[in-house]
């Protein structure tokens, strides 16, 4: 799984659609696997997981090629992995090791990989928008078509810097996508009371971009919003909103009791909403097997298994390294 | 007396001010948690460390609210209630995001009574969760008391134990300036003995830990019970040392610490943040400034390195200053004097 060289275009072959879940079932995996390893205590920090929105990860990265740029929040592991981040280097990091994609500097939330376009997960809640908008000067500067996009979640959308954001890029007429994953909940509060509006496409518009919502448990429907966003953006009309609706399967971060939840509403959604099962339903149209899928799952495991025990064997940092990249005289 | 922990001393704190004062509100981010959620528990979090639980039920919607993820109309907000004749506690959640609403801390509430020309007064609490020690990161673990320090009309309390919290909690309560309340997430569940009932402990009055005759040493928030690990390594060795606990930087008891140092002459200080522009830089400046003769050693400052946070486990350990370093700089200011 690598990020494209240049970007794609045109219709969802089935090469291309195999990839795609074999990137969704990746992001599931490697965070059900991460819900168990946490609990064994090998995994230093909070960690914030992915499971439930990962087709509007790989929707949205699937035609991207390398030159385009992201930007992540917390719950960043499956934008990486959608942007062809390598799930060893990953891994590492969020176990603290030497050989992370950050060299154990970053963890879980701070995960970036430059040579893939991925500028970057952020903890600070709406911290990424502003600096898609710049990447997203460099793109139109560049004027080689290429995008910025800023992922966020309901939450970031009641942060001042993102409203500030949207309003440069409009100004500015640059190439950002602003992807809002409305999973329902800001840490423990939901966004039908935090969201004032009950619609963050309606505040993107009031500033003057095309925005769409869209089913974030289809995979083929975030693509197709994507394309539009693509379109737009390539083409130089300036900044787009998509806010696909989605839910995560777990809490806000790992060990939250998650008290504001329904009892039976992740049962239920992991029954309703989950896009690993939408898209198996819907890939015979597409010529996708039943087996094909089955291989690529056990391909995944694999792959997963496998990172997790080179993370677990791999060398921490030498306590040398807590001096290095930053300016330190003193 | 109760054992209770930092945490509980905390929350009694805003329980029994709440329950005495009707203008004390509370607002933050799932300071109760729950609305708009599915479950309808109105209070789902209680503070993302538990320290508002309790108080939703008890005071209602009207003074315990419940924000979007916006800190600094968290901040604004807090201001300007205080200008309307509300007491505001607001609650920042990480420290770390006093970067997100910084304009309305230190332009605007900071400000207001001497800009206004006295006419009026501010008082905001602003509880802020610092520290690192639990591997969560850059933007999640930093101790930014001294550049809030630095700001003329902010008050800032560090406090090291329970006992002191809930005294220094209530005085930051009843207090007119804006008070920014910094919490080391590894003292919440930290216990001592904290009385029920309500007490306060005046901000500048520096707390006299340990006494000794051969070093000062002045330690903040958690590099206090590192320094009493530190001062007992010590003791078979037959060095005996003051340990200050300034409780709040901002006013700080400097005639405390420089009495010591009369009395010591040698001078330690301990403090989490990086050694720039530090509360551990400020003491060492007023010290050679004002007890200069005093001193017969180099003042040592044992500080975090010039550096991020990192996030790995042996990175952290190695930012976080240690009790061995503490006591390292504590044998080496005796040796510089010998």
């Amino acid at each position: 799984m690598t990020t494209r060289p240049t970007p794609i275009t045109g219709p969802l072959t089935r090469e291309r659609l195999l990839d795609a879940y074999r990137r969704m079932k990746t992001i599931r995996e490697f965070e059900e696997r991460l819900h168990v390893e946490i609990q064994t205590g090998s995994i230093p920090g909070f960690t914030h997981l992915y499971s439930g929105q990962e087709a509007v990860a790989v929707g949205v990265c699937e035609s991207l090629a390398t030159n385009d740029y992201i930007v992540s929040t917390h719950r960043g592991h499956g934008h990486c992995i959608a942007k062809g981040c390598d799930i060893g280097g990953m891994m590492k990091e969020i176990y603290g090791r030497a050989d992370g994609l950050c060299k154990g500097k970053g963890g879980s939330m701070h995960i970036a990989d430059f040579s893939k376009g991925m500028l970057g997960a952020n903890a600070i809640v709406g911290g990424g928008p502003p600096i898609a908008v710049g990447a997203a000067i460099a793109c139109r500067n560049r004027g080689d078509g290429s995008v910025s996009i800023a992922f966020g979640g309901d939450g970031s959308a009641n942060q001042g810097t993102v409203f500030e954001a949207m309003n440069l890029a409009v100004v500015l007429k640059v190439p950002a996508i602003f992807v809002y994953e409305n999973n329902g909940y800001a840490e423990h509060t939901g966004a039908s009371y935090a969201v004032g509006s009950n619609n963050i496409t309606t505040r993107s518009a009031a500033f003057g971009m095309p925005a769409e919502r869209c089913d974030g448990a289809d995979f083929f429907a975030v693509h197709a919003t994507m394309e539009r966003a693509l379109a737009h953006c390539r083409a130089g009309h300036g900044p787009y909103t998509i806010e696909a609706m989605t839910t995560r399967f777990y809490g806000h971060f790992e060990g939250d009791p998650q008290l504001y939840r329904a009892k039976d509403e992740v049962r239920a959604q992991r029954e309703s909403m989950d896009c690993l099962k939408r898209f198996a339903a819907d890939a015979g149209q597409h010529g996708i097997s039943p087996a094909d899928l089955e291989s690529i799952d056990s391909e995944v495991l694999l792959a997963i298994d496998a990172a997790v025990s080179e993370a677990r064997e791999a060398a921490p940092p030498a306590e040398a390294d807590l001096l290095t990249d930053v300016y330190v005289s003193y | 007396m109760p054992q209770k922990s930092m945490r509980d001393a905390i929350n009694d704190a805003l329980h029994i001010e709440m329950a005495r004062d009707p203008r004390v509100i509370v607002l933050g981010e799932d300071v109760s948690g729950g609305a708009g959620g599915t479950s309808g528990e109105r209070e789902a979090s209680g503070g993302i460390f538990g320290i508002t639980k309790g108080l939703l039920p008890k005071f209602g919607a009207e003074r315990v609210i419940d924000t979007p993820i916006s800190e600094s109309a968290i901040m604004g907000a807090a201001a300007g209630a205080a200008l309307a004749g509300l007491r505001p506690v607001a609650e920042l959640m990480f420290a770390d995001f006093v970067g997100v609403s910084l304009d309305q801390i230190f332009n605007q509430m900071a400000k207001f009574r001497y800009m206004f020309g006295g006419k009026t007064t501010c008082p905001v609490v602003v509880r802020l969760a610092m520290g690192a020690g639990m591997n969560m990161g850059a933007q999640h673990s930093q101790t930014i008391y001294p550049m809030l320090a630095a700001v003329p009309g902010l008050k800032v309390v560090v406090p090291s134990n329970a006992y002191d919290a809930k005294g220094l909690m209530l005085t930051a309560l009843r207090d007119d300036d804006p008070v920014m309340f910094f919490e080391h997430k590894a003292l919440y569940p930290r216990k001592c003995e904290v009385p029920d009932g309500d007490y306060t402990i005046r901000f500048g009055e520096a707390s006299l830990v340990r006494e000794g005759e051969h070093v000062t040493v002045v330690a903040l928030a958690r590099m206090v019970t590192f320094a009493e690990k530190a001062i007992d390594a010590l003791a078979a060795d037959g060095i005996t040392c003051d340990l200050i606990d300034p409780r709040t930087v901002s006013p700080l008891d400097i005639d405390t610490i420089l009495e010591s140092v009369e009395n010591t002459g040698r001078l330690v200080i301990a403090d989490e943040s990086p050694p720039r522009c530090s509360i551990a830089s400020d003491i060492a400046a007023m010290v050679a400034q004002r007890g200069f003769r005093s001193l017969k050693a180099p003042i040592q400052m044992v500080t975090a390195p010039h550096t991020p946070v990192p996030f790995a486990r042996e990175l952290e350990r190695a930012y976080v200053p240690s009790p061995q370093r503490i006591e390292q700089a504590i044998r080496l200011v005796m040796k510089e004097s010998a």
